[in-house]
């Protein structure tokens, strides 16, 4: 199976839904003109990041919304995962990411680790997702994950083991640390954990953050796609507005898997056995608190 | 501490281009006093913006120093950006008239004051914003003046302590007599920072990297060969100032109060 992919890095305005829209619907088009099966935008793309009270005049349920009709209809012949604020039917909102094929939300991803500390402010905006189930594409298996979801590596156990063979993880993450040699001790932070989290679990790791700025706090892109050896076949060079493509071969995961089963040696029950007694210990004597 | 100069240049290029041009604006007001931050803001300014975009402003009062002023000049030559010179000596003896010798503390503040109220006019006059020359080390020591040289639009070096601004300025090719001269706010005749402060820069931001960015405690630091003194010094000075850092304090009496719970960034919209 070949999966073709555009990366959109793109820079989304704080709050301006209609040019975010249209933002959108650009890149889509350049990527369906360049052949592209699938393409990504970064998290909350279609509103920007640091949303705060701007969440709930933002947020949309896709159920009853028809604001997201000119993105899907966009997407009759091309595929494409976005970022957005959802409003569920109680009123609550997520910071989610949507799979859309044939000009249908497919599969919506709740993100369920929301970075509350330093800088970031997320759980007092959203509620947290409380799912994770890999969505059936045309092109096979694929995980969703929004930024913070990845540095729980559970996350990327449950993808591998649920079937995914590529792990999409949609991001918004503001550089820190300037006094590393090359980028950002945050960028090079994600530059290892997905080439080691991509042959832990021999699945192609795709990443795309975004661009620009918001009040001070810098996007450094970085945007890129490791195989399932752990090494990058596409990475964008460009801190700015980017749009890189790249070729997804289940071939590369069939001799990853192949050389290094590592995969298949998981042992689940061990696992599970193991996790419940922590958790039965903690509750009982609130060891680790 | 080593600062990845090419990194930062390309970070703060973009955020002087892009936090401007969302506010609507495609030039910058600055001012210049000879000094090593201003310097450093201007240059990065000209980089990120094309001189013709830059207006310099040099500020002299009438105690301030030749060699500030000549040092001004001299960045404005080699940037060859807009620049214009107003005397605040009349605004300054003005408000103070024949109010018997004022501390040096007091005209200090009104002169900080005073070249605040030309640049936002300026920054009127030019449809401009206000370029920031306060570093991360003053605006942590509460070292700048409330409203006078702590007032700006965006600052790209808010984040870069005095010895990141002096590497900075090294790869920038800020001119040598910028570099080699103490660091001063030339209130006065005769100021200098380090005295007046008490310890070098080369000093506290080391203490205020590890206290501050690694959050290493108090004892930790002792432990690690700072000065009990040292320590207690800076961190009353960070303390003290915090007032600085914050807008006023408003009282809340209604269910969402701005500066308590209407929390939207400045680029909301834009």
């Amino acid at each position: 199976m070949h999966l073709s992919l555009g990366l959109a890095q793109i820079s989304p305005r704080l709050g301006l839904f209609p040019e975010n829209l249209q933002l959108h619907l650009e890149r889509i088009h350049r990527a369906r003109d360049a052949g592209a099966d699938l393409v990504i935008f970064p998290e909350l793309s279609l509103t920007g990041y640091i949303l705060q009270d701007l969440v709930s005049d933002l947020a949309i349920n896709p159920a009853h919304s028809m604001q997201l009709q000119p993105l899907l209809d966009e997407c009759r012949e091309i595929d494409c995962i976005f970022g957005f604020v959802e409003e569920s039917d109680n009123f609550k909102y997520y910071n989610s990411a949507a799979y859309v094929s044939k000009g249908k939300i497919q599969h919506i991803h709740r993100k369920l680790y929301l970075p509350t500390y330093g800088m970031f402010d997320e759980m007092r905006f959203f509620a947290m997702g409380e799912k994770l189930r890999t969505v059936k594409t045309e092109f096979g298996p694929l995980g969703l994950l929004i930024c913070e979801d990845l540095w729980h590596p559970s996350t990327l156990f449950l993808h591998a083991q649920d079937g995914a063979w590529m792990v999409v993880t949609i991001s918004s993450s503001p550089g820190r640390g300037i006094r590393g040699d090359k980028s950002f001790q945050t960028s090079q932070g994600w530059e290892s954990l997905l080439k080691t989290m991509s042959q832990f679990y021999t699945v192609y790791n795709i990443y795309v953050n975004r661009a620009g700025t918001e009040d001070g706090a810098y996007f450094p892109g970085g945007s890129m796609v490791v195989d399932p050896n752990g090494e990058i076949v596409a990475q964008s060079t460009s801190s700015g507005d980017d749009f890189i493509f790249a070729e997804l071969d289940s071939a590369e995961i069939r001799r990853a898997r192949l050389q290094t089963p590592v995969l298949r040696d998981e042992r689940l029950e061990l696992t599970l056995r193991e996790l419940t007694r922590i958790i039965r210990q903690r509750s009982n004597f609130d060891e680790n608190n | 501490m080593r600062l990845n100069c090419p990194l930062v240049v390309k970070v703060l290029e973009c955020f002087i281009r892009d936090e401007l041009r969302k506010a609507g604006f495609e030039k910058i007001v600055v001012g210049l006093s000879g000094g090593i931050d201003s310097a450093v803001s201007c240059f990065l300014a000209a980089r990120a913006l094309g001189a013709s975009n830059v207006h310099a402003v040099m500020m002299p009062y009438q105690t301030s120093s030749q060699e500030s002023l000549s040092d001004a000049n001299s960045v404005v030559e080699m940037l060859q950006v807009n620049n214009e010179m107003i005397e605040i000596t009349p605004i300054v003896d003005g408000y103070f008239g024949s109010q018997a010798q004022s501390k040096h503390l007091r005209r200090g503040n009104v002169m900080a004051r005073a070249r605040m109220i030309v640049l936002f006019d300026k920054s009127m006059q030019y449809e401009a914003l206000v370029l920031g020359t306060s570093n991360k080390t003053e605006l942590l020591l509460g070292y700048g003046t409330l409203y006078g040289d702590m007032a700006s639009a965006i600052n790209p070096i808010g984040d870069l302590y005095k010895t990141d601004v002096f590497t900075l300025a090294r790869y920038l090719k800020v001119p040598e007599s910028i570099l080699d001269k103490k660091p001063t706010a030339d209130l006065w005749e005769g100021q200098s920072d380090e005295d007046e402060l008490g310890f070098t820069y080369a000093a506290v931001d080391k203490l205020l990297h590890e206290l501050i960015d690694q959050r290493v405690s108090r004892q930790a630091l002792l432990q690690r060969g700072f000065s009990k003194d040292f320590v207690n010094k800076v961190l009353n000075k960070i303390r003290n100032s915090q007032f600085k850092r914050r807008g006023p304090v408003i009282c809340k009496v209604s269910p969402r109060s701005v500066n308590h719970d209407f929390h939207y960034l400045r680029d909301w919209g834009m």
